[in-house]
């Protein structure tokens, strides 16, 4: 029994190193306020604006020529556009499971890493959030699919995913941003407390949002905060279902399938555990943040991967099984079309990306191994792009008749706004790294409370009992 | 001479022009004053004119000061104008039969190739904005064809000339009479016209030459009837022309020709041949095609069966086979498959006496034309099948005889001036005979055109010639009938017809009516005159007009007489262009945007080839992709790029002359040989004809060339991407076109319908909805449909559909709103049997697009049809991905106003504004659109049926697709109506719907192709049944 407590109390240790409260908000709170950044910041930032350059150039020209300059065409009617939509999406997947379902789960370990993928989880999702609209022939009209009271009482039509899309999505970011936030108050309120310059102390005056630190703040915000958690629960289930309806509601082969919103969710969880990685892996270098974010955390995350890994994994099985075993002549065609036609390559390149590589998770030293692991997580949302252009482009440029095949070939400007895409989310990330405390300091002054309890507990237990005792 | 010849209209040069302002005094209030001086014009006309600056999709430093300086100069003119002060006049008498925003119908011929098309023009205030068949003529009787319906673009065609040119400058056109009568009266004129049969032109003809003593009148046409009529002179000993009656004939035979689809009686004779196809469970005869076939077209895929041959072989299978049927000619050296064949049409044809045809191609060998004539006379076709008339030219000869009479005359130096009316010689003329060369050595010349193309290029004078929808005319058809040729519309660039300026000439420059009238009024019309005339106006026709039939005595003979020698090496055939035709319509957007029969390849002309003949070329064109053992081969050109192939351009080399040509591989092609056609490497005369294609004409060493020997190929090493609207071969065993034969028909006759995935249970959670009222549907006959494309540009100008251009096509967004499937079928790769079906929206009762929108912008309408709210529509394009039959349209750019692609937009060219239906919605950028069963014209019959308090006639909505379609393959109308030519066809046995394991309940379903192959012949037409 006291083993068993033991060996659980050495592993919810999640904070390395010799830590105070305080070294704990100096450490993670100077970031935003020094003037100080390491070069790699910069890096990122410029790098970021040149991609975010491109991004506008791209939406500039887009608007004012319209969807011709992509490669879209008569059969593959979605394109790139919605590939990246679908793709972003899944990246800004990891944000709500680690805060809401590893919260209401009590698992610990989400503290060190939950701001950094909410904040991901928010640009992702705006990055995702700019395709729908932007693939529209007519983008001015995008607010033709809100059920908005008008003269001509129109409403959207409701029985298409398209709708339930703009429902999930923009109830997703909202919670989200909402969930942020919260998460946010007290670390603002420290950076208030301690800013120098009138303009910081004043913005973030404001947005601390009258917090004292007084009990009953305290107790109205836990319970909050675990409310929120309870409602955005659903959602992580949810906005990926209906992202899959998008296909699986439709009637061509390929994505008329019930396997998809599993699948789906599955895939976006690890395109985002693998996002969160690739982010945090540096991130924890730049700023020195290793004793927080431990290679305990690291080896989870990968686990996690290596587990949704194995999910997708099964339903790109699962698809090909049943494209045959559903006796179905398109279905069947579609996957031969899949596996050995014009894009085959891509096909076997995703099954690479995603079912071949997190087999190397399984040997703790690959998931140890920063580099490894780093190049493991970009191949892996590589892959999950392949997935989602895979499924887009071969079910849509080979359906049901022959005459009307035609290929799909990206142009300029799909390479140009989905890099810009990247651009608005690596400006968004870099200005989160400068401006906000980007680890949750509140919460890790909790953890740490709870580890030091637990510690001394075990300690003075320790102290009590002999040690070898029998068992 | 010379002086006046040089005699040029008096033009400012900028220096002048300021020198005129400073010394009027008048500042800048005087400029539009001056601006309105011919000088002024002119200058204008130099400084901005509109082939100087050609739109090639970037805008560069030069030209966007160009355009900005030319609009802010042109800008200040317009704006000093002030409102005109005349006092106007409503319309308070409005004219008889016009009601503002309601069309009217008028009945004129247009022409192609001299021979009269007979038309209704629907005309919207005074526009004429679609042309339909006129169902009182013999040549079209209601129906029309691609290049007929195309013709109303070439009206607005912005690239047209806009006024006379001397020397490539703007003149006036009295100077040029007062030249050109100068020039005529000293004499060693020339007259060089496209084929004449017109009564008017010919008249005028006759008369100019006999008062200009020396000239001469040539006639030159490249696609002609010069084989035929040396064919009927060694045969019948005058050069009658047959007039076919395929609705007799039980047994076709087609030596190499395209009678369906090219010819003056085309439209006619494909609604004669389908009517003896139309296989129904209660009239199961149908009659049976052989054809003989070089380069696979329309025809010879109607064909039940076909054999390949090389060009020169023809000729020999045409001898044989009148030597089988004892009419003159001789056996030949032919191989097995060669032997087969002619022994089954030898066969069949002694077994259907009286009830055959023999038709050879407008191209075929003079031979080949005589022993056609020799069958049928044997066979005792003539009089039932077949009748000779005297030739309906005005003067019948040979125009490549004519064409080289006339270099001859020139390298002579007897001749000063030559007047070319209409054509394009200096482009159509074979290479070889270097028309252009000669005429450059002529002193004065004077092209009458609607463009400045490459025959008016170096002319001493360009007058523009007028549209047939603009001017008075005449033509007779190809049964010698005769129509008036009434304008629609006021010349929109000053244009003036042949008959105009020939009179002009004359020196009396009488009106184009004047003209007319006063020649009909010499006789040719019968009964009281102004009736008569009035009649022959509102018919479009002259009743009794058509010429008689006679009864020729034939000298078989003469058939042996003519044939040639065969030819050695690689063949080299040349053929007409399915759209192009002789490069008429290279400027035509419509035109070059028409899949062409058979390859589905846009906007270039290519090199056929077939697939043996490419892998003795040494490339592989053959794909076949080894996941599909167990089916047909697949093969093609798919792209990387929806609708894009790249091919690799070949040299071909015949007689020392060169060209080089995209090389595209076509399935039922003859071996050993290959096909170019005309239209393509046009170098003047638009923006759209603009680096199209390579031009055939320049290895044809003369105009009676149409098959040459001993060609080279050679690899350029080069390659191409060529559009096609499907690279797509086969059906991949779906059965999209099913496919029967007669026998298999007669014996059951309801079970030749095939689904092959298994037919669906019908499950729904919902109350099946009921069809009140009208039920649109509509049924399309594969067994005739023929290919054309009739229905393709039909719709096309119904529906304002716009061009795309070469680039968006090889992305794959062509709009036609129906297109033409094409599939090979069978074991045979060298010799597939061609399937063609036409797809328009099926307008699906259970419409997978409509559950799709999210904006409920397609909507399912209480009569069924599927309707598109181009309002509401934002373009997320799920519902043409949620489309099986992919029928849906998106524009991806701003296609109706900005054709992109050096194509004219009606931003620069207002004109075009003018073509479009008023009855259409123009639909803008990012809307989807496609096919709505033409609901503007099932509104106006609705509407007009309520007025009258009836309800909705059979037959009194027809589809735009329908009204073309020349084989009546297409019926529209009311499901619910249990009398409707629509509900009974969908109650035959061999109606079937496309994909009904997808339970969309289309409401256009197709009649099974059923074919009629020769029992003796077991050849791939066979391997169609259905399994």
């Amino acid at each position: 029994m006291i083993d068993q407590k033991k060996s659980i109390s050495v592993e919810e240790q999640f904070i390395e190193g010799e830590h105070t409260y305080g070294t704990i908000t100096d450490k993670i709170g100077a970031i935003p306020l020094s003037q100080h950044q390491p070069k790699s910041w910069f890096l990122m930032m410029g790098a970021s604006l040149l991609l975010l350059g491109c991004l506008v150039t791209a939406i500039t020209l887009l608007l004012f020529v319209g969807v011709g300059i992509w490669g879209v065409n008569n059969p593959t009617g979605w394109g790139f556009a919605i590939v990246n939509f679908v793709w972003w999406i899944g990246i800004g997947h990891a944000g709500t499971l680690i805060s809401a379902i590893l919260l209401l789960m009590r698992q610990r370990w989400r503290t060190s890493i939950n701001r950094v993928s909410e904040t991901m989880t928010l640009f992702a999702v705006m990055c995702a959030g700019l395709f729908p609209i932007l693939h529209l022939g007519r983008p001015w009209l995008a607010y033709y699919l809100f059920p908005y009271p008008n003269g001509l009482g129109m409403w959207p039509q409701f029985r298409s995913p398209l709708v339930w899309d703009v429902f999930a999505v923009s109830t997703y970011f909202t919670v989200s941003l909402v969930f942020w936030f919260v998460g946010l108050i007290p670390d603002i309120a420290v950076l208030r407390d301690n800013a120098k310059s009138k303009i910081a102390r004043g913005i973030s005056g404001i947005l601390a949002m009258g917090w004292r630190n007084s009990a009953a703040h305290w107790h109205r915000y836990e319970t909050l905060y675990l409310l929120l958690a309870g409602l955005s629960t659903p959602l992580v289930v949810s906005v990926h279902s209906i992202v899959s309806f998008d296909f699986a509601v439709s009637i061509l082969p390929g994505w008329h399938t019930t396997i998809f919103p599993p699948y789906f969710v599955a895939g976006a969880v690890y395109s985002g555990f693998a996002m969160v990685l690739t982010l945090m892996i540096p991130m924890r270098a730049w700023y020195g943040l290793k004793d927080m974010v431990t290679m305990k955390h690291i080896d989870w995350m990968a686990k996690i991967m290596l587990a949704t890994g194995l999910i997708v994994g099964y339903g790109y099985a699962m698809e090909a099984f049943y494209a045959w075993y559903s006796g179905s002549f398109y279905e069947w065609a579609m996957m031969k079309n899949r596996a050995l036609g014009y894009y085959a390559p891509f096909y076997w390149a995703l099954i690479f990306c995603n079912v071949v590589t997190p087999f190397f998770l399984w040997f703790p030293k690959v998931r140890r191994t920063l580099w490894v692991l780093w190049i493991i997580t970009i191949v892996v949302n590589i892959g999950m792009w392949l997935e989602r252009f895979v499924i887009v482009i071969t079910s849509l440029h080979h359906d049901f008749m022959p005459s009307a095949w035609g290929n799909f070939r990206p142009m300029l400007w799909d390479w140009a706004i989905y890099g810009g895409t990247f651009g608005l989310f690596l400006f968004g990330m870099a200005l989160f790294m400068r401006f906000v405390p980007m680890l949750p300091m509140a919460e890790l002054r909790h953890q740490l409370h709870a580890e030091k309890g637990e510690r001394e507990a075990r300690e003075s237990e320790q102290e009590r009992e002999p040690v070898g005792g029998a068992h | 001479m010379p002086e006046e010849l040089k005699e040029q209209a008096k033009c400012l040069s900028l220096d002048e022009l300021r020198k005129k302002l400073k010394s009027e005094g008048k500042g800048w209030r005087g400029l539009e004053e001056l601006a309105e001086t011919e000088g002024f014009q002119e200058l204008l006309n130099r400084e901005f004119p509109r082939q100087a600056a050609p739109w090639t999709g970037g805008v560069n430093r030069r030209t966007f000061l160009k355009f900005m300086g030319a609009s802010v100069a042109l800008a200040g003119l317009a704006a000093c104008r002030p409102q005109r002060i005349d006092k106007i006049v409503p319309y308070v008498k409005v004219p008889e039969n016009v009601v503002p925003g309601l069309p009217v119908y008028y009945a004129t011929s247009l022409t192609l190739g001299g021979y009269a098309l007979g038309s209704v023009i629907e005309s919207h205030d005074g526009r004429p904005t679609k042309i339909e068949g006129n169902e009182k003529h013999p040549a079209t009787l209601g129906s029309s064809s691609a290049m007929h319906q195309a013709m109303i673009l070439d009206l607005y065609d912005p690239d047209r000339s806009k006024g006379v040119l001397n020397a490539g400058r703007p003149a006036a056109m009295d100077t040029f009479y007062k030249v050109a009568r100068a020039a005529v009266a000293e004499g060693g004129v020339r007259i060089l016209t496209e084929t004449v049969t017109s009564p008017t032109l010919g008249a005028l003809l006759e008369e100019f030459l006999g008062k200009s003593p020396g000239a001469k009148w040539h006639q030159f046409e490249p696609i002609n009837r010069d084989n035929e009529i040396k064919a009927a002179e060694a045969v019948f000993g005058a050069p009658l022309q047959p007039v076919y009656n395929f609705a007799n004939a039980d047994v076709i035979v087609s030596l190499d020709s395209d009678f369906l689809c090219e010819g003056p009686g085309a439209i006619r004779y494909a609604r004669q041949f389908s009517d003896g196809r139309r296989v129904r469970r209660d009239s199961m005869h149908m009659n049976r095609m052989y054809a003989v076939v070089v380069a696979p077209n329309n025809t010879s895929a109607a064909a039940d069966s076909r054999l390949r041959a090389k060009g020169s072989e023809v000729e020999q299978i045409a001898l044989a086979i009148a030597g089988g049927i004892g009419a003159g000619g001789a056996g030949a050296n032919l191989a097995g498959e060669a032997t087969k064949f002619i022994d089954a049409v030898v066969a069949d044809l002694n077994e259907h006496r009286g009830r055959c045809v023999v038709v050879a191609g407008a191209h075929a060998s003079p031979a080949t034309h005589a022993a056609a004539f020799a069958i049928n006379q044997a066979l005792g076709s003539v009089g039932a099948t077949v009748n000779y008339i005297d030739a309906v030219e005005v003067r019948a000869e040979s125009q490549a005889e004519s064409l080289a009479a006339l270099i001859a005359d020139i390298e002579e130096g007897v001749v000063s001036s030559v007047f070319i009316f209409g054509g394009n010689p200096v482009y159509t003329a074979s290479g070889g005979s270097r028309f252009g060369d000669a005429l450059a050595k002529v002193p004065f010349t004077v092209r009458l055109g609607m463009y400045d193309d490459e025959t008016s290029d170096g002319r001493s004078w360009h007058i523009p010639m007028a549209h047939e929808l603009e001017a008075w005319g005449d033509a007779r058809s190809f049964d010698g009938t005769a129509s008036i040729i009434q304008p629609l519309i006021e010349p929109l660039y000053d244009g003036i017809s042949a008959i105009e300026l020939l009179d002009g000439l004359l020196g009396r420059r009488r009106e184009g009516y004047d003209i007319v009238r006063s020649q009909w009024q010499r006789g040719g019309l019968s009964g009281e005159f102004e009736a008569a005339w009035k009649l022959a106006l509102n018919d479009g026709v002259i009743e009794g007009s058509a010429s008689a039939a006679k009864s020729p005595a034939a000298s078989m003979s003469a058939v042996v007489g003519l044939a040639k020698r065969p030819l050695g090496g690689t063949e080299v055939n040349f053929r007409p262009d399915p759209t192009l035709y002789d490069g008429r319509f290279a400027n035509n957007g419509w035109m070059q945007e028409c899949p062409r029969p058979v390859t589905r390849v846009v906007w270039d002309n290519v090199i056929h080839i077939s697939p043996a003949m490419a892998e003795t070329l040494g490339w592989n064109p053959v794909r076949t992709m080894w996941f599909h053992p167990d089916s047909e081969p697949v093969y093609g050109n798919e792209g990387r790029h929806g609708g894009e192939a790249g091919v690799p351009i070949y040299q071909i080399e015949v007689d020392g002359m060169k060209v080089e040509g995209p090389v595209w591989v076509t399935p039922g092609h003859a071996d050993g040989c290959v096909t170019v056609t005309f239209g393509g490497g046009r170098r003047r005369g638009g923006e759209i004809l603009k680096d199209v294609g390579f031009d055939a004409n320049a290895i044809r060493s003369s105009n009676e060339v149409w098959t040459v020997g001993g060609a080279k190929l050679t690899d350029t090493g080069k390659s191409l991407i060529v559009a096609s609207t499907q690279l797509h071969h086969t059906m991949d065993d779906r059965e999209l076109v099913q496919t029967s034969t007669l026998e298999a028909f007669e014996h059951d006759p309801e079970h030749v319908t095939a689904h092959p995935h298994g037919p669906q249970e019908e499950m729904s959670m919902y109350p099946e909805r009921k069809w009140d009222g009208n039920k649109w549907g509509m049924s399309i006959d594969n067994s005739v449909c023929i290919g054309c494309n009739a229905c393709v540009v039909a719709c096309q100008s119904e529906n304002n559909i716009p061009v795309v251009g070469k680039d968006d096509v090889l992305r794959g967004r062509e709009m036609h709103w129906i297109r033409i499937d094409r599939y090979f079928h069978g074991p045979s790769l060298d010799d597939p049997e061609t399937l063609q079906m036409p797809v328009p929206c099926m307008q699906c009762e259970q419409a997978p697009c409509e559950v799709v929108c999210p904006v409920a912008a397609t909507v399912h309408g209480v009569e069924g049809l599927n309707d598109m709210v181009y309002n509401r529509c934002v373009g997320t394009r799920y519902c043409a991905n949620n489309c099986p039959y992919k029928v849906r349209r998106f524009n991806f750019y701003h296609y109706a106003d900005n054709y992109r692609n050096n194509m004219p937009s009606p931003e620069d060219a207002p004109v075009l504004k003018l073509l479009n239906n008023p009855d259409v919605t123009v639909r803008g950028r990012g809307v989807m659109e496609k096919c709505t069963y033409c609901v503007q014209r099932i509104n106006e019959a609705r509407k007009t049926a309520k007025k009258q308090n009836r309800a909705v006639e059979d037959g009194e909505i027809v589809t735009a697709c329908q009204a073309a379609c020349p084989t009546q393959a297409i019926m529209f109308g009311n499901m619910n109506d249990p009398e409707a030519k629509v509900t009974k066809l969908k109650a035959e046995p061999h109606d079937y719907s496309l994909l009904p394991e997808l339970n969309t309940r289309p409401r256009t379903t197709y009649l099974v192709r059923i074919t009629n192959p020769s029992p003796a012949l077991a050849g791939p037409a066979e391997a169609g049944e259905a399994h």
